[in-house]
């Protein structure tokens, strides 16, 4: 399989389905003639042109609202949000009608929809830039909410995304564009929705995440077995629906359970999944369930202070050995 | 109010008088279907909320008359008149209200959130303003797909304050989009009259920034409505360019069904329903030019209330959707990790102490 970076299994597969597709459409701001903000979208408007990939103005509640529109006549807009931050102010479109058009409607018309957006922070973008909004998502039935972790999962889940009848939220990540991997030639391969992966095999215990912290989960564990620690990494991929059969079953398996997420500790998913361990595995349990998440605070600009105020690799590992006590 | 002077009365001379009998009898229908449904919401067949179009009969009658079938519609929450109006049924616009699996939107809805794709009624829709960009969307997909038709945005005059509208406006002629941004300007949103609530209280002007043409009528005429939507139903299309329909009208009761209008004075709205009923209007219009006669308003309103019995009857006769069915329209796509019936029958079981 060739390895590639996560942008490019992204930007393949965007122009792969724009070619299968004739309905499949891209909106966004500066996706076009701009190429993409992270450059997702780079060539696609020379390639494709302006009908197929259509440049917004800064107005995303009225282009999210566009795109649901088109979608309900058969359209399958892939929307870029640049950042999650910002589709705050599209969030009634999605909530209040995305994701309820289908079931409210008695399942007269469908909402083949996209919504791609990275997640959370890098570099010192500051408390308005550096969010994870992907539990407020997550929470809302009727949308799926889909994170993958690497290359080959981005292209599987964004083209199971565009095939896909229902809205579905994608959440990247902008320190995961550059990260390398497998991906197959086949262009067909699909990542199912709603299906979480075991990345690593282990013993000891398990390591909930997804997104980035699937990555800083793998390389904890490398490191963790080399100190004679074997981590199991579940690889959520979907938020909604949620697998929790896969993570029940390695935690039985286990014994013991460590949630990481990047958004914030209270209410965040790793609380959800925490609660999901203690309904479903609490006679497994060899210890309490060790949460990993970000301090809550708008997030500050200083550099040491918006480095300390993430989850990261010292967090996961401390709280690994506490659950190992 | 729209002036008098403002108003540009149609001559009946160039009419079809089979069309306009029918326009009296589909305004009569709506004008009962409300009022017996206001009774029905009483008696608590109807539950939530439940806002009814009752002053509004001409505007919602005058454009349908002016609509193809190509066209598509995407109203706010004040929407039975509008799917009557376009020919759904009344038996399964009322089963939705009554919350029945025979309902137009299988009872997942109520009356806010009525469907009919056969018929191109794309939804109403209950949050202030969140039609309006979805009906644009609707017809960028008409462009997109190089097919014939304009999409309808109904709103209230409040909804012309809200951010959803401008960035709609904006998109919509950036974007070259059919779109008939029809306002139906009935004087208040809720208790907030236009003058306390908008800056620009001709709303028609509210285009004047995009770039939109925008115009007024008198929305309690059914023939200048009609007149109106068709001339600017067929220019949105030509042109592939969006237009402003500001619709005044009466709203003859409160907001909704519960809400008891202590904001408009009781003489201003006595004498509102007594000068612009539009139902009554149009009947002493036709009355005078012979069209009618008192024979026919008698066999036409016997007819009315049998259909709206008929519509009742057939409510109080269908089902409640099945509780194992809970789940069955959260997804298009099939997909892991979903609940199905038998998790419906046991959450309900538990919800219901039944276990």
């Amino acid at each position: 399989m060739p390895i590639i970076t996560y942008r490019q299994a992204l930007n393949d597969t965007l122009g792969e389905e724009l070619k299968r597709d004739p309905n499949v459409l891209l909106m966004g701001e500066e996706i076009g003639v701009f190429q993409g903000s992270y450059r997702i979208t780079e060539g696609l408007l020379q390639e494709y042109g302006p009908k197929r990939v259509v440049d917004t103005p800064i107005a995303e509640e009225g282009f999210v609202g566009v795109a649901i529109g088109a979608a309900m006549l058969g359209l399958r807009p892939v929307v870029e949000i640049m950042t999650i931050n910002f589709i705050l102010v599209a969030i009634d479109q999605v909530v209040n009608h995305a994701s309820k058009i289908h079931y409210m409607f008695g399942g007269q018309v469908r909402v083949p929809l996209v919504i791609r957006t990275p997640s959370g922070g890098t570099g010192q973008l500051g408390a308005t830039h550096s969010q994870s909004f992907e539990n407020w998502f997550a929470y809302c039935p009727g949308l799926k909410v889909v994170a993958p972790a690497t290359p080959y999962d981005a292209k599987g889940l964004l083209r199971a995304a565009i095939r896909d009848d229902d809205p579905v939220m994608f959440i990247e990540s902008l320190a995961l564009y550059d990260t390398k991997g497998d991906v197959p030639e086949d262009n067909d391969f699909v990542v199912p929705i709603g299906v979480a992966e075991v990345k690593r095999t282990g013993t000891d215990v398990t390591v909930i995440s997804y997104s980035r912290m699937t990555a800083v989960a793998m390389q904890v564990a490398q490191r963790m077995a080399n100190e004679g620690i074997s981590v199991e990494v579940v690889d959520l991929r979907s938020l909604r629906p949620l697998d929790r059969p896969t993570i029940i079953a390695s935690v039985k398996k286990t014994n013991r359970a460590v949630v990481i997420a990047e958004d914030w500790y209270s209410y965040g998913v790793t609380a959800e999944i925490a609660a999901t361990i203690q309904e479903e595995a609490f006679d497994y349990l060899d210890a309490p369930v060790q949460r990993v998440a970000g301090i809550e605070t708008p997030l500050p600009y200083a550099k040491d202070l918006s480095a300390a105020s993430k989850p990261s690799a010292h967090s996961l590992i401390y709280a690994i050995r506490k659950v190992m006590e | 109010m729209v002036k008098e002077a403002d108003v540009v009365r149609t001559s009946l001379a160039d009419e079809d008088a089979d069309e306009l009998r029918h326009y009296y009898y589909q305004m009569l229908l709506l004008r009962r279907f409300e009022e017996r449904t206001g009774e029905m919401y009483v008696k608590a067949k109807i539950g939530g909320y439940c806002h009814l179009n009752l002053g509004e009969e001409a505007t919602i009658v005058g454009l349908m008359a002016a609509l193809k079938p190509e066209d598509y519609i995407f109203t706010n929450y004040r929407d039975h008149g509008y799917v009557l109006g376009r020919g759904t049924p009344p038996g399964p616009i009322m089963a939705e209200l009554f919350g029945k699996e025979t309902g137009v939107s299988g009872g997942r809805g109520g009356s806010m959130h009525l469907f009919d794709a056969e018929r191109h009624f794309m939804g109403g829709y209950a949050i202030v303003g969140g039609q309006v960009p979805l009906a644009v969307g609707a017809a960028y997909a008409l462009r997109y797909q190089e097919k014939p038709g304009v999409v309808v945005a109904q709103m209230g005059d409040a909804t012309t304050n809200i951010g959803a509208f401008y960035e709609s406006l904006n998109l919509a002629k950036l974007w070259k989009c059919p779109v008939l941004f029809f306002i139906v300007n009935n004087g208040y949103g809720m208790g907030t009259s236009v003058a306390m609530g908008s800056s620009e209280p001709d709303l028609w002007k509210k285009g004047a920034s995009f770039r939109i043409h925008g115009e007024q009528i008198d929305g309690t005429d059914v023939l200048a409505v009609r007149d109106a939507c068709r001339r600017l139903r067929d220019y949105a299309e030509r042109e592939a360019d969006p237009v402003i329909l500001d619709v005044v009208s009466f709203r003859f009761r409160g907001h909704s069904v519960i809400d008891s209008d202590r904001y408009r004075n009781p003489e201003f709205v006595r004498k509102g329903r007594q000068d612009h009923d539009p139902v009554r209007n149009f009947a002493t219009l036709l009355h005078e030019h012979a069209i009618i006669d008192d024979a026919w308003l008698k066999a036409t309103a016997d007819q009315v209330e049998h259909e709206i019995q008929e519509a009742i009857d057939f409510a109080n006769a269908s089902s409640d959707p099945n509780i194992e069915d809970l789940y069955q329209f959260m997804y298009a796509t099939e997909v892991a990790n979903t609940p199905g019936p038998e998790d419906a029958i046991a959450a309900v079981k538990i919800n219901r102490g039944e276990v």
